[in-house]
């Protein structure tokens, strides 16, 4: 789950990372009083799920409250990446004299938290760890000691080299940086950049925090962040009955058990020349309910002229899908072709249910495919 | 032969009596699986299907029948308990069906379990199969047949399909081993590689990558220094969209996105193989065998 930056930094602030001041606003009018209230220049701030929000024109300099009103005007309701812009955050300008990267995520392949640091901070830092890696500083945490002191120290004096004051500031702003992302169960945590302010003094001016959902049901404080608003409504029905769903740009609907299935059977539909509308995947030991909810999901998607079932029964049976195929078909009416491939446990019956219902079913993946491209074109 | 696990093999599984635990150990039984034990604490004394032993603590189920290995059934708010449990208690091979384990609590417990000296599958996947002699967790047995391909995978019903497709050509397996699709877990594609490689019955390998990391590039990098036998690739998710990705910490880290492009390139620039589609595997394996 990602929260937003304005949240990220409440967490910041709550371990003693400094963060400037500012409030989230939903309209014109709010963003005008924070701005009078600050009584300083302002940034107009997209808060949204996206990255590339300044490139996107979700970020705007304001110098007095009527400039801050327009900018947040023009962002609220803007379109980033697909997602509608909702709410802003209205934060002084900083004065910046030097800008770092801070970060910190769960390394797959080393097995442990890798902290990151690098002096070239800003919107290019990726461009610097593509073509000068030897500016990016790393320690890596073992998770059963956390961050040991000399290590956010040897961060901190690579990333100021030679300059003694702003490395103790920045050891100290690692080290709470690692228990923000243990204490909010986050999976990737950043701080980019971290500026240094004419008086020497380094401050968060972006945050950006990434939770891992599995970590949710054990901390309600953080899974109380979510903002359903913000993101597609399609996807977070889906995610409330269990299902995992994306929507896409095609027309090909896909309702496939299993995510790496249901990425080869999208890898698929192109293959044969068709577009998938969506990833969607109806997850193990499927219900018909679930079944109902996925197929409604698909047929909410006006682009969609086909829609393609399929199914490698394991856990999730057979029978269970072919009972929620026809009882959403009962319920709803069809207005698309639907082309439904079975295989795996409880088949039979499967088969048996769905011409009763007078369906029929493939047990070829490509063919169905196929079958379901063309009828896409019809 | 197979790997990590065959018809000799001593089983426990903790959980037996939650309804996912008990309606697989009745397949895994079914299929042969040697089960000498379950564990659920609280219910130590009861009997699963009349005849095997259930214990409140792993420790018992070592020391009482011998239990070599395991498979976790249990909730996820438990399940890394369980794991530390097991290989606490002795046990030498861990398989972790359980999803939604927080991966900040999986980077303390790999490292625990590799301390005790066990490994560990998963979590978060369908487990092993040793077709013809023994299975251990929820992939279905029927889509197997012995022979001599190694499968190793990232997906569950993505490895079905593709170990279905390789039995309907006549191509059996070895062993079939579900890694899992979590960030963090116990044995990794190169783990399987290797015992695949010194497995007498193994001849070809089949590895089935998705999406997201480095962990398929880093495994064709080791195939060309490290493996014999000839290794056919898989990627899935050409088509997936870049997405709304949230930081540079990611990118920063492993230099890229982790696209099925980049795996593909990375394999075929280390000599291997890799299908288009799921039903080329089979074919690519037989001219592989034949060369």
């Amino acid at each position: 789950m990602n929260i937003h930056e304005y949240q990220a930094k409440e967490i910041f602030r709550q371990h003693g990372i400094r963060v400037p001041p500012g409030e989230v606003a939903v309209t014109a009018d709010e963003a005008e009083k924070i701005a009078a209230k600050l009584g300083t220049k302002v940034v107009v701030k997209a808060q949204v799920h996206a990255g590339g929000r300044g490139k996107a024109g979700g970020v705007k300099l304001a110098a007095t409250p009527a400039e801050a009103r327009e900018a947040a005007s023009k962002i609220l309701g803007m379109q980033i990446k697909g997602l509608t812009v909702g709410k802003v955050l209205v934060t002084p300008a900083e004065e910046i004299e030097h800008e770092a990267y801070v970060g910190a995520i769960v390394d797959r392949s080393s097995g442990s938290v890798v902290l990151m640091a690098s002096p070239e901070g800003g919107i290019d830092i990726e461009e610097v760890a593509a073509k000068t890696p030897e500016l990016i500083f790393k320690e890596h945490v073992d998770p059963r000691y956390g961050i040991l002191p000399h290590q956010a120290s040897r961060l901190a004096h690579k990333l100021y080299a030679g300059d003694p004051g702003r490395a103790r500031q920045a050891a100290d702003i690692i080290r709470k940086l690692y228990a923000s992302m243990v204490d909010a169960g986050a999976s990737l945590i950043e701080i980019n950049p971290l500026i240094t302010t004419p008086s020497g003094e380094l401050r968060a001016i972006d945050a950006k925090m990434n939770i891992d959902d599995n970590e949710l049901s054990r901390r309600e404080e953080i899974a109380a962040l979510r903002d359903i608003e913000s993101e597609a409504s399609a996807e977070v029905e889906a995610r409330s009955k269990g299902l995992t769903y994306i929507k896409l740009d095609g027309n090909v609907g896909c309702c496939v058990n299993g995510a790496g299935l249901a990425m080869a059977t999208m890898d698929l539909v192109k293959h044969y020349g068709g577009e998938p509308a969506n990833f969607l995947d109806i997850g193990g030991s499927s219900s018909p309910e679930k079944v109902v909810t996925a197929l409604q999901i698909i047929m909410a998607d006006p682009a969609v002229k086909s829609i393609l079932f399929n199914i490698f029964g394991g856990i999730t049976r057979c029978d269970d899908v072919a009972n929620g195929i026809v009882e959403a078909t009962e319920s709803i009416e069809l207005k698309v072709p639907i082309t439904i491939r079975l295989t795996g446990t409880n088949e039979d019956q499967a088969v048996k249910i769905l011409e009763a219902a007078g369906f029929s079913a493939m047990t070829d993946m490509d063919e169905a495919v196929q079958k379901a491209v063309e009828l896409a074109r019809n | 032969m197979a790997i990590f696990a065959d018809s000799s093999t001593r089983v426990v599984v903790q959980g037996i009596t939650g309804r996912d635990g008990s309606f697989h150990s009745a397949q895994m039984l079914d299929y042969g699986t040697k089960i000498v034990a379950g564990v659920t604490p609280g219910k130590g004394g009861q009997k699963f299907e009349g005849t095997i032993p259930i214990f409140d603590t792993v420790e018992e189920a070592v020391r009482q029948e011998d239990a070599r290995a395991s498979v976790v059934y249990v909730p996820a708010a438990f399940a890394a308990s369980a794991i530390c449990e097991a290989a606490d208690s002795g046990i030498e091979l861990i398989v972790c069906i359980s999803e939604g384990i927080p991966v900040l609590d999986m980077l303390r417990t790999t490292r625990y379990v590799s301390d005790q000296g066990a490994r560990l599958i998963g979590p978060n996947c369908p487990g092993m199969i040793s077709p013809g002699q023994t299975k251990l967790g929820i992939i279905p047995g029927q889509i197997g047949e012995p022979g001599p391909i190694g499968v190793v995978s990232r997906s569950g019903t993505l490895t079905y399909e593709v170990v279905w497709a390789l039995t309907r050509e006549g191509l059996g397996q070895s062993s079939c081993i579900g890694i899992g699709g979590d960030p963090v877990m116990g044995t990794d594609f190169i783990d399987c590689l290797d015992a695949f490689e010194r497995d007498g019955q193994t001849e070809a390998i089949v590895l089935i990558g998705e999406i997201g990391g480095t962990d398929e590039q880093n495994a064709a990098r080791h195939i060309r220094q490290h493996l014999s036998k000839p290794v056919v690739g898989f990627v899935a998710g050409r088509t997936a969209p870049p997405g709304r990705r949230m930081g540079h910490a990611g990118a920063i880290i492993s230099g890229s996105q982790g696209t099925a492009a980049e795996k593909i390139a990375t394999f075929r620039d280390n000599g291997v193989d890799v299908a288009e589609r799921p039903v080329d595997v089979p074919g690519i394996v037989a001219r592989a065998l034949n060369v």
